[in-house]
């Protein structure tokens, strides 16, 4: 039987308005705190996994932590591409190419918008594919806006069930100190009141905007022995990847979760029915419902329905984004590694207030680009 | 500013594989790739056939009519010249040869929009290197 592979150390950095850090400071503040949490030193780390905006982001990042890894992986499919390094991270450890996997994320996104260092949706270059979209002014929003339409049209879904998901976000959030919008509580009438952004979606509709910098740390089921948490480990994990312009995403409005969650769950020998608690990458409203019915959590068309019925929520049947998600706790440009930060906490039973009970089994589903990329991850207790 | 101006940095950087398809808009017509060997047709131009990857691709004229695969009404945008445009209808168009592609759908308010409209192909003169395919509701005089 193949090495199984753990989750052994998890931390975030400074979260939701740090505007006195880098981005680079604060992979290393996560990092730091990761191998902190793991029991494990610097020196132990020789496997680098990370991605950001910047081309050759891994040898800015290794010469600014002064890592010299022996693995590095930086594949960049968008926000999902922390749940494709953990598939990555496995292969890795069992081969032995590396020992001791980080995985790290960092960014000022709030900041440099503030400081107007960059635009929040800048317009994709006109030259190669994307002369053919450029000229008519679809806005990153309008892209999810265009799945939602299509979703509504073929399910009946309605803007009510959207706003059911960014209220069901806001009440975990209610559970988190950490979160961004701990503190404020919202109704789906207050959502529904929010301005109209790319019809259907609406502000609630569309995640929050903060810094911040996580970081994750694999290593073999082996090591793990003598490190200083429970270890969480990984079951199954899946990837699979679609487009990069809309009009070429054929099978719309299905994520390509079809086909990474077949081999996520199937590989760690569950099914849907038999998940505890779901993190679920929720850039917009419309990705959750659109990914648990990839996923098989529900039939095609009963994601709204569901989550009116306020499954998704505290007490809920199917408890998913608990620590507030993207749309209420923290969104720092790309929010697949807090994914796996919070399932590892839910699995370790360290989540007070907003802790799911007796939780076991956790699926991480990442969707990266413009719902063109999907990695699930299976953890397990 | 007026609209060609304001549109020059999203405008089309024309290559060799897409210069024959912004030839043809200015002679009103809508070009796509078929496929001699695998049969299908393609959009976005490429060379090779994504399907089957042979090089036995051709351009051809699409009758340019199809029907709204789905749409969004932008309201928020602050780029020029999209920002004195607000609020304005982009569309995935499922053409009758089969592809989709991408527009806004003009001469017409958003409240008529909806998923299976049909539409068809008209074509706005930006500058002289430039036509934009844009779709309109169909039977329109």
């Amino acid at each position: 039987m193949a090495t199984r592979v753990c989750i052994v150390g998890v931390a975030e950095s400074d979260c939701g308005s740090v505007p006195d850090k880098s981005a680079l400071q604060l992979h290393q503040q996560a990092a730091r705190a990761a191998c902190e949490d793991a029991g494990l030193k610097k020196e132990d780390v020789d496997g680098l996994f990370s991605c950001g905006a910047d081309g050759m982001h891994p040898l800015q990042l290794a010469e600014y932590l002064r890592l010299r890894p022996s693995y590095v992986d930086s594949t960049q499919v968008g926000g999902s591409s922390w749940e494709f390094f953990v598939e990555h991270a496995v292969a890795a450890l069992r081969t032995g190419m590396c020992t001791v996997a980080l995985l790290a994320y960092g960014s000022t996104a709030r900041s440099d918008l503030k400081r107007r260092l960059r635009t929040g949706d800048p317009p994709p270059a006109p030259r190669g594919p994307a002369q053919f979209e450029a000229p008519y002014g679809l806005t990153l929003v309008g892209k999810y806006a265009l799945a939602a339409r299509r979703h509504m049209h073929e399910y009946g879904t309605t803007s009510r069930q959207l706003a059911a998901v960014a209220v069901s976000a806001n009440r975990w959030a209610q559970l988190n100190p950490r979160a961004f919008n701990h503190g404020k509580p919202i109704t789906v009438d207050d959502a529904l009141k929010t301005r109209m952004i790319a019809d259907p979606l609406r502000q609630a509709d569309c995640c929050l905007r903060t810094d911040g910098g996580g970081a994750v740390i694999l290593t073999t089921e082996e090591r793990a022995r003598d490190l200083r948490n429970k270890p969480i480990r990984v079951l199954g994990a899946g990837e699979a990847i679609s487009h990069r312009h809309m009009s070429q995403w054929e099978e719309m409005p299905d994520l390509v979760a079809v086909q990474s969650g077949r081999r996520a769950l199937e590989q760690a020998g569950v099914t849907p029915g038999d998940i505890d608690v779901l993190e679920i990458y929720d850039a917009f409203t419309i990705m959750v419902l659109l990914t648990l019915e990839a996923l098989g959590f529900c039939d095609r068309g009963e994601s709204g329905p569901l989550v009116e019925a306020g499954a998704l929520a505290p007490g809920g049947k199917l408890p998913t984004n608990t620590d507030g998600g993207g749309l209420a706790s923290n969104h720092p440009g790309m929010r697949g590694l807090f994914l796996l930060i919070e399932a590892t906490r839910q699995l370790r039973d360290e989540c007070g207030a907003r802790q799911v009970p007796k939780a076991q089994l956790a699926v991480c589903n990442g969707t990266g680009g413009y719902l063109s990329s999907c990695g699930t991850v299976v953890l397990g207790a | 500013m007026n609209r060609a101006a304001a549109l020059a940095p999203h405008l089309p950087i024309i290559d060799a594989e897409s210069e024959p398809f912004w030839a043809a808009t200015k002679k009103r017509q809508f070009l796509i790739r078929h496929c001699t060997a695998c049969g299908r047709n393609h959009f976005y131009p490429r060379h090779y056939c994504p399907y089957c990857w042979s090089e036995a691709c051709e351009w051809q004229a699409a009758c340019g009519k199809g029907r709204i695969y789905s749409y969004t009404v932008i309201h928020h945008n602050d780029i020029p010249p999209f920002r004195d445009m607000l609020p304005y209808i982009v569309a995935l168009i499922d053409l009758d040869e089969g592809v989709r592609v991408i527009a806004n759908i003009v001469e017409c308010t958003p409240d008529v929009v909806h998923v299976g409209l049909p539409v068809e192909v008209i074509y706005e003169y930006i500058d002289d290197d430039i036509t934009l395919p844009q779709f309109r509701p169909s039977n329109q005089s």
